[in-house]
């Protein structure tokens, strides 16, 4: 029995994700390795190297893996699941783009996005947004499995896993990189962020963003958004936070503006505090929020910029 | 060229569930249905294609029960040319859903194939990319722009970091973001004429297709539940409770 964890970098840094992945497989108590696909990406295997519990680093460098395109790359997982009894990934954009892929080519159910291990084959995994969690054992041999990353902490970085290439290189001619627009910010990954603060259709325009941003520098905080802001154009998509955005749970949420959607709780609710700012007082995010402060946003932020 | 959608019945979307009393399921009983939101935005970009003289016909197949005909009508009204309901309720998982699909694909040999990138009640994420991998298609998933050429789709996906852009050949899956479009209304000459447009009924056996489970579900709870805090009556309130109440600042 052993653990096949995909490493979620982009060629140069091993994304946390992968340490929530491997501290949710730890829970398995089986011997785990960590596979990295890409290209140049030997910086990412020592950095995988590092990460406490796992025994072997293997490091599929090939530039066919440049860009972790799914086609090529859930080949060479499902390949190389053939030693593993699970497969596991963390449920980013990039995990739940391969994995399925891996799952069907392997002929078996993939598990998405599980919150809690109970035993080696029976995990929980949130339904319709969050309002239920379901228990499901798996009955194949072979499990496949995304991992929602706000629900396990990180693994430790005190590991020294042995590196071991892979040659195994699929290559790819149905799909081709065109192009990327990743956006750049000095603030932390919302994800991976302590505090948040998030911004809804209130906000009334992007400008106004700025607003938030100044909070956010002083509690060195994330900036998240609604669906709303998003869809209105205040900011851009990877800000999302929700069912079909971002999954987060940092110390402290901070949503302004937002009303309190199942969708937005979906992805926030979670959060160890709440504090919600909307100047109505019914909106439903009050009900969940710890604390709330019915006021005019554009009277609170520069306030609350000031007392920090 | 031809495009077949995916479309599945679900839970409307503003309907908060309850988990049944005895923790198997959630509790369906007299709820709103409708077609899952992430579908209805796929139907209206077939229709977009169609529109513009890309597509020529547009199939949508849902496999669920026969009430799932009344979603298909939807897609119909829409402006989906026909469609196909594999009626099927037992071991309807993903994977399972995919195969049948795939048998589908098979006979309708699309071009293109549409499909929402997740379905709101089992939040799966997960059908679209089986099927490719079934079909050995590529995949686009999480598409927020589709643009069509001769024997390629270029597509831009949400990603975590932001965008990205690829490039497949066709035939190919894409699956839908919520920003890709805003699907329109039926108007009501269009659902009268849906009613009229051919509809046909498979079953997993017509397609030669055996489903076994793969997963079996234990049980269903809702979660912990938050109850509301207090409220605050001032920023220097709210910003002193923060710091010696919650302690998180
Ligand atoms: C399939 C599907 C998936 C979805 N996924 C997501 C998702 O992932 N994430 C998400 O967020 N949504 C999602 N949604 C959308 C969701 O249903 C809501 O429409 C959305 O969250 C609303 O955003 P909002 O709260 O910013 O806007 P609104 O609901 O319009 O609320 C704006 C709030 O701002 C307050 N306000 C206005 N001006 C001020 C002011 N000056 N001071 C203080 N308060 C003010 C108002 O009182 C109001 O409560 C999804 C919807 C669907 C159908
Ligand atoms: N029973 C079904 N019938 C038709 N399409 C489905 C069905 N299940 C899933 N799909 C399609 O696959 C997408 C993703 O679903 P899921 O992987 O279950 O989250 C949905 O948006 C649909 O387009």
């Amino acid at each position: 029995m052993a653990i096949l964890v995909i490493a979620e970098h982009d060629n140069q840094q091993l994304k946390p994700a992968t340490l929530n992945t491997v501290n949710a497989a730890s829970q398995l108590n089986q011997p785990i390795s960590i596979l990295v696909i890409g290209s140049d990406c030997q910086a990412v295997a020592e950095q995988a190297s590092a990460v406490s519990g796992v025994d072997t680093v293997l490091v599929a460098d090939n530039a066919a893996y440049q860009h972790q395109l799914a086609e090529n790359t859930a080949k060479l997982i499902a390949e190389l699941a053939s030693d593993f009894d699970y497969v596991i990934a963390a449920g980013t954009t990039t995990g739940k783009n391969t994995l399925p892929r891996v799952a069907a080519l392997l002929d078996v159910a993939q598990i998405s996005d599980i919150v809690a291990v109970k035993s080696a084959d029976t995990f929980v995994r949130p339904i319709y947004a969050g309002n239920a969690l379901a228990t499901i054992q798996s009955l194949d041999s072979k499990k496949v499995i995304t991992v929602r990353t706000s629900a396990f902490d990180a693994a430790g970085t005190d590991g020294s896993a042995t590196i071991t290439p892979c040659g195994l290189v699929h290559a790819n001619a149905q799909s081709e990189f065109v192009s990327e627009e990743l956006a750049v910010s000095e603030r932390p990954e919302l994800t991976a962020a302590s505090v948040i603060i998030s911004g809804g259709r209130g906000m009334g325009n992007g400008e106004n963003f700025s607003l938030l941003e100044k909070v956010a520098d002083k509690l060195g905080a994330a900036v998240g958004a609604s669906r709303a802001a998003v869809d209105a154009g205040f900011v851009p998509n990877d800000m999302q936070v929700g069912q079909t955005g971002k999954i987060v749970a940092p110390d402290l949420y901070i949503a302004v503006g937002i009303s309190g959607a199942i969708q937005h709780q979906a992805g926030m609710k979670d959060s160890k505090v709440i504090v919600a700012i909307n100047k109505d007082e019914e909106a439903p995010i009050f009900q969940i929020a710890d604390y709330g402060l019915v006021a005019d946003l554009f009277e609170v932020l520069p306030e609350l910029e000031s007392l920090l | 060229m031809k495009v077949l959608v995916t479309v599945k019945r679900v839970i409307d979307y503003n309907v908060k569930i309850r988990v049944k009393p005895d923790g198997s399921d959630v509790d369906l009983t007299n709820v709103k249905m409708a077609v899952n939101p992430f579908c209805e935005i796929a139907v209206e970009e077939a229709v977009r294609l169609k529109e513009k003289g890309i597509a020529s016909e547009i199939v949508v197949v849902s496999v669920g029960g026969s009430e799932a005909q009344e979603q298909l009508r939807t897609a119909l009204a829409l402006g989906a040319d026909r469609a196909i309901l594999v009626e099927s309720t037992a071991n309807t998982e993903s994977l399972n859903v995919a195969k049948l699909l795939a048998k589908v694909v098979e006979q309708e040999q699309p071009s293109l194939v549409i499909m929402g990138k997740q379905a709101i009640d089992s939040d799966n994420n997960q059908t679209g990319q089986m099927l490719a991998a079934l079909c050995d298609m590529p995949q686009a998933t999480f598409a927020s722009e589709v643009s069509v050429a001769d024997n390629s789709v270029t597509v831009t996906r949400e990603i975590d970091g932001g965008l990205q852009t690829l490039s497949l050949q066709l035939p190919a899956i894409v699956t839908t973001d919520l920003r890709l479009n805003e699907p329109r209304y039926a108007s009501l000459p269009n659902i009268m004429k849906a009613k009229c447009k051919p509809l046909a009924t498979v079953t997993p056996d017509d397609l030669g297709v055996t489903l076994s489970a793969h997963t079996q579900l234990l049980g269903v709870n809702p979660p912990p539940q938050r109850s509301a805090g207090v409220k605050v009556k001032s920023v220097a309130e709210l910003v002193d409770k923060l710091k010696n109440e919650a302690k998180v600042i």
